[in-house]
């Protein structure tokens, strides 16, 4: 490791400036590729096929027909370049093939190349290229320089999910055996050990354990962390980060103290040990819905009522987009609330009825802001009503914190910038993509610490929370900065009243 | 990739960590420190003999929170936190501690 790659932070400017365009500045960029036995493990071939180019178009093709969707956005884009800098990727790296309607181009000039009549006939007029080892690895070099946050398609005037190029684009690259390290090996450790992190049962139990013991010399009060409780209401599935990490665990505790206070039974489940879903990143349905359906199978075991979902920003895309397509109905679960649930709408819905007392000098010591996470933000919503998404967490935040001030309007909400670390690229390997991508939100967060006097960023994702702890310090921003929305909420919880 | 420890070499992954957990010694854990510019102190041990000991029972590192909590009850609880670990680890306590204690890269949202 240790040494990392030597490379220039981007200089926190006044006002954003829209980078001039400099070529080929991240061609040096390009993930670990995954080792033949975790590419098996989740039925792609363990390593570049023979006559890898028919498989590529085949899969193409069936990805055209299978995906309307894809195809419309191969189709639509008129090059109109309101996407170009909307990027935090081509904001903070300059490389052109960072801005979205170029990324796209990457897969659109093949497909136009082989899928359409002009294409075919008089490729150089409408600019359709062949398919070579060459554009192959920039598929792969630039399709994981995205983090499918998909904030260009809030400003693409057809609408076209740039996201979702970019995972077909990694799904091809995984047909023909090409597939990122990071991302494959965390799918395939869900399906032999429960989790992202490998986190075995009984380290689980031991580590549960310990939180109880933490949270008992903390407050003097018996707040439990169950593990695979069978009759218990609520099944809750966080990311296993929450687990393990720092600032993640102390929103962990957040949402058992929760749990503790509204008095209802709750259970965590080893089998199901993990929210996160990888296989939205990878683009790829079967291995999706076999990671889903750990939770619906978890559920049934123990006999719970309810599904409630941790702060995880693509695992409550997919719960709350896929999971009845994936894995329902959800008929057996209590028709009462939402399926699933998030665990903002719990605790926002506890707090209007009254049952949690917030002492929200407990907060003083701290002021706030929040960052929308993407995949909440752009592809989700909580409550019942249009925008509950941006309204439940600062409601939540408000309830329990005197000082918040949001960052610039066109940072947030839907037009939030991503963390710089979603979409399966938070890993080492890509530190320098990384700290550049994180640079907008940065920006945007400087403004408030100097105007506000901002002391903490509140995050709703496991992947946000660790992205913002490992690239701040290259900002002079310290790493504690980051915490939980439920941190807040466990640290003004009065736990003296009990309902 | 490989690197060699006593004239021995070890097969290690594309960023360092050893392949096989049983070729380690504290001489690659010396190894590594000395390529990272840090050297080991006793405290230093105290981590990573603690995260080899929880391994060899758990099959993972330990959360962040049980690593502090035993460190804060071997050297003083003003040790028992993260910020003591970064002082030690700087590349982060959870990564470059289980490096050097020769235990696989831990994966996911961390």
């Amino acid at each position: 490791m240790a040494k990392e790659p030597t490379f220039e932070t981007p200089k926190l400017k006044e006002y954003p400036v829209i980078p001039l365009i400099q070529e080929g500045a991240m061609q040096h960029i390009k993930p670990f590729v995954a080792k033949a036995e975790f590419q098996e493990r989740l039925g792609f071939p363990g390593e570049l096929v023979e006559g890898w180019k028919d498989v590529a178009l085949n899969r193409m093709g069936e990805l055209l027909s299978q995906y309307r969707s894809v195809q419309v956005f191969l189709d639509a884009c008129v090059k109109c370049g309101a996407c170009t800098d909307k990027c935090h990727y081509y904001l903070g790296t300059a490389d052109p093939k960072n801005m979205p309607v170029a990324r796209q181009d990457l897969l659109r000039n093949v497909y136009r190349r082989y899928f359409t009549l002009a294409g075919k006939y008089f490729p150089k007029l409408v600019g359709a290229v062949d398919l070579t080892e060459e554009v192959l690895e920039d598929w792969y070099r630039y399709y994981h320089q995205c983090s499918e946050c998909r904030r260009c398609s809030v400003y693409c005037p057809y609408g076209i999910d740039t996201a979702e190029i970019t995972m077909a684009g990694r799904e091809i690259l995984d047909s023909v055996g090409i597939g990122q390290k990071y991302s494959n090996e965390i799918i395939g450790k869900v399906y032999k050990i429960g989790n992202n992190l490998g986190l075995p049962e009984p380290a689980l139990a031991d580590t549960l354990e310990g939180l109880e013991e933490e949270v008992k010399a903390d407050t003097g009060v018996d707040v439990r962390f169950p593990l695979d409780q069978e009759g218990a209401e609520i099944l809750l599935v966080t990311p296993s980060a929450d687990f393990f990490a720092e600032p993640h665990v102390d929103g962990l505790i957040g949402y058992a103290k929760v749990f503790h206070q509204a008095g209802i039974s709750w259970t965590l489940s080893s089998y199901a040990s993990e929210a996160a879903n990888f296989a939205l990143f990878i683009g790829n349905y079967e291995n999706m819905e076999k990671v889903a359906r750990r939770i619906r199978d978890a559920a049934l075991k123990l006999g719970v009522k309810r599904i409630v979902t941790g702060e995880c920003g693509h695992a409550w895309r997919v719960a709350y987009s896929f999971w009845n397509t994936l894995i329902g109905p959800f008929d057996f679960l209590d028709a009462n609330y939402p399926q699933p649930q998030h665990i903002c709408e719990f605790t926002h819905s506890l707090m209007k009825q009254g049952v949690l007392k917030f002492n929200k000098a407990a907060n003083d010591h701290r002021i706030v802001t929040f960052h929308d996470s993407c995949n909440i933000a752009r592809a989700s919503r909580m409550g019942d009503k249009p925008g509950g998404q941006f309204v439940i967490p600062r409601e939540i935040i408000k309830a329990c914190c005197n000082h918040f001030y949001d960052m610039a309007p066109e940072t947030i909400h839907e037009h939030t910038f991503c963390c710089g670390g979603g979409g399966g690229l938070l890993t080492d390997d890509l530190i320098e993509l990384r700290v550049k991508g994180a640079l907008p939100r940065m920006e945007a967060l400087k403004h408030v610490v100097d105007e506000h006097g901002v002391t903490h960023l509140v995050a709703i994702c496991a992947i946000c929370k660790s992205q913002f702890a490992k690239v701040m310090p290259y900002y002079g921003f310290d790493r504690d900065m980051v915490i939980s929305v439920h941190q807040l909420v466990g640290d003004a919880l009065d736990m003296a009243t009990t309902h | 990739m490989a690197i060699e420890v006593n004239g021995k070499t070890l097969e290690t992954d594309e960023e360092g960590y050893i392949a096989n957990l049983s070729d380690w010694s504290p001489e690659v854990a010396e190894m590594m420190a000395t390529e990272d510019d840090c050297e080991l102190t006793e405290n230093h041990w105290e981590v990573i003999n603690f995260l080899r000991n929880y391994y060899q029972e758990y099959q993972i590192a330990p959360a962040v929170r049980v690593l502090t909590k035993a460190i804060g009850k071997k050297l003083g609880a003003d040790k028992g936190n993260s910020k003591y670990l970064y002082e030690l680890f700087p590349y982060g306590p959870a990564k470059q501690a289980c490096k050097y204690a020769g235990l696989p890269k831990p994966t996911g949202c961390v």
